[in-house]
């Protein structure tokens, strides 16, 4: 083997991890319903593709011959392992390897996998461990990393909630009409919750940014925005990722500080992620459909992407849908948001005044001290700013963060 | 699959007459609809026993086995095809009765 078919191997095997790791799984929990066998079989499969590609070449279709090597690894392991009785092993085995007829948009084998690793009935740790590993195709350890957990601690995670759906019988299948767009936003959230994993990394000594998690988040994004398509929502949080994800080289400085929205270097943000952000966020006002909090918050984001300058702003408009957004989620969080951006409209002492009655709710919220300390520095009130960027450091946050606000507070 | 549904009560309190009329409607839609399989009410913890035979002769101890602020006042054991329905009969029956309820699968 050259060195040249070496690497063409290696590609394909990392395309075909990427696009067919979902659809693999997928179809292994449909037919042999247990996600245990259809993980382990579609592991050993890609394990078994390592081996031969480089010296039998990549196979014409990829996909197919994982999925007809997973199949067999499956059948071995459940004969060895003999978890069945016989007639049910029986049946498994003769069943037919061709590929069912294609089902409907909702009715795929990849949404039904993602709606059983995100079912409410497992904590929000165990579905965000369990999509991440059955969903995308991370391995365990790079799922414990991206979490700072120990390895045998994640492996238990994701075996403990295997072991609840088959012992208490998750079904294995995308939840009815009446409870679907419940349902879905539980998917969204575990998604968004992926995403600014990578995107504001929670530890103080880890990466700030880890573009190996948001572009995972992005990715199984797309998966469900394509299953839904008419998903609202589905949409939104696609285009809030991505308008987010273009800024994130120009977020960091080369000393590793935060660098905030408005002191970003705009040249270096991503045009086409922007543009495709904006199509999406284009695309939900025309339908003309009430906009959720994703699409929304995408909104937002494609104000401040929009402008050439950051001076460019059009705050009344980051206002206007904070405002809605205030409406449809009246928490403390989003009233601070709302508060940062009429303070660049009215002023920072009308800013300033919205924020102290959110103090109590959010003494333990870094962002809130941190924007009061912005905002007392922008009145001279330096003895006070200095007051509230040392609350802000003395919580906890990412290193990107904190020596920002140690910058800011010492020039304050 | 059947599925152990287990009432959680904080008080003293016994159901209202309220509170027993959704009940029986609920489980006249348990038998109409084939989920059925029995229910019961139990007494308070403070009426339990426990027996430890472990070591040949039976330990009696008074009281239930567990100090806790929650305890089970009753439960339902329903049939049911898998986890999304029970959990929807389970949300019906803590409406009806008006405290959570625990869910959890027979092996």
């Amino acid at each position: 083997m050259s060195a040249a078919d070496a690497g063409e191997a290696g590609e394909a095997l990392a395309r075909t991890h990427r696009q067919e790791w979902v659809r693999v799984v997928a179809s292994l929990a449909r037919r042999f319903g247990d996600l245990d066998v259809a993980e382990e079989a579609a592991a050993e499969a890609f394990a078994v593709a390592v081996e031969r590609w480089p010296h039998d070449g990549v196979p014409p279709n990829p996909g197919a011959w994982l999925t007809t090597t997973a199949n067999r690894k499956a059948i071995d392991r459940i004969r060895r392992e003999n978890r069945r009785d016989d007639k049910q092993q029986e049946a498994l085995m003769l069943r037919d390897e061709a590929p069912p007829e294609p089902l409907g948009a909702v009715d795929d084998d990849r949404l039904r996998l993602i709606f059983t690793c995100c079912h409410p009935a497992l904590a929000m740790e165990a579905r965000v461990a369990l999509t991440l590993r059955m969903v995308g195709g991370l391995t365990v350890p790079e799922i414990a990393r991206a979490f700072l957990v120990q390895e045998r601690a994640m492996a238990r995670r994701i075996t403990r909630a295997k072991a609840k759906i088959a012992q208490a019988r998750i079904p294995y299948r995308v939840a009815s009409a009446e409870d679907l767009p419940a349902r879905v936003s539980g998917v969204l959230a575990v998604l968004f919750l992926v995403f600014n994993e990578g995107y504001l990394a929670t530890g103080p000594y880890t990466d700030p940014l880890r573009p190996s998690l948001t572009a995972e988040a992005i990715r199984l994004a797309r998966l469900v925005r394509d299953l839904l398509p008419d998903d609202g929502e589905a949409a939104g949080l696609l285009a809030l990722m991505l308008l987010t994800e273009a800024r994130r080289t120009a977020r960091v400085a080369d000393d590793g500080a935060l660098v905030p929205l408005g002191e970003q270097d705009r040249s270096a943000w991503d045009t086409a992620l922007i543009a495709e952000g904006h199509r999406l966020v284009r695309e939900r006002l025309a339908s003309g459909e009430a906009p959720g909090r994703y699409q929304l918050l995408a909104a937002v984001n494609a104000v401040h992407t929009s402008a050439r300058r950051a001076g460019d702003t059009d705050w009344r408009q980051v206002v206007a849908l904070y405002d809605q957004l205030v409406r449809l989620d009246p928490s403390p969080v989003v009233a601070l948001n709302r508060a940062v951006a009429v303070a660049e409209l009215d002023g920072p002492q009308v800013g300033l005044a919205l924020m102290e009655p959110l103090g109590e709710a959010l003494a333990g919220y870094r962002a809130y001290h941190a924007a009061r300390a912005e905002l007392l520095r922008r009145l001279g009130r330096s003895a006070e700013a200095h007051a509230a960027y040392d609350a802000a450091i003395g919580l906890p946050g990412n290193a990107a963060e904190t020596a920002y606000l140690r910058r800011r507070r010492d020039g304050a | 699959m059947q599925y152990l549904v287990s009432v959680l009560n904080d008080s003293n309190e016994l159901a209202t007459p309220e509170e027993d009329a959704a009940i029986d409607a609920f489980n006249d839609k348990l038998q109409a609809e084939g989920h059925w399989v029995f229910a019961g009410g139990l007494g308070a913890p403070a009426s339990a026993t426990v027996i430890d035979s472990r070591n040949g002769e039976p330990v009696m101890t008074d009281g239930p086995f567990v100090e806790t602020k929650e305890w089970i006042v009753g439960f339902w054991i329903m049939e049911a095809p898998d986890l999304g329905a029970a959990l929807r009969l389970a949300a019906e029956g803590s409406k009806a009765c008006n405290r959570r309820i625990e869910v959890r699968p027979f092996l």
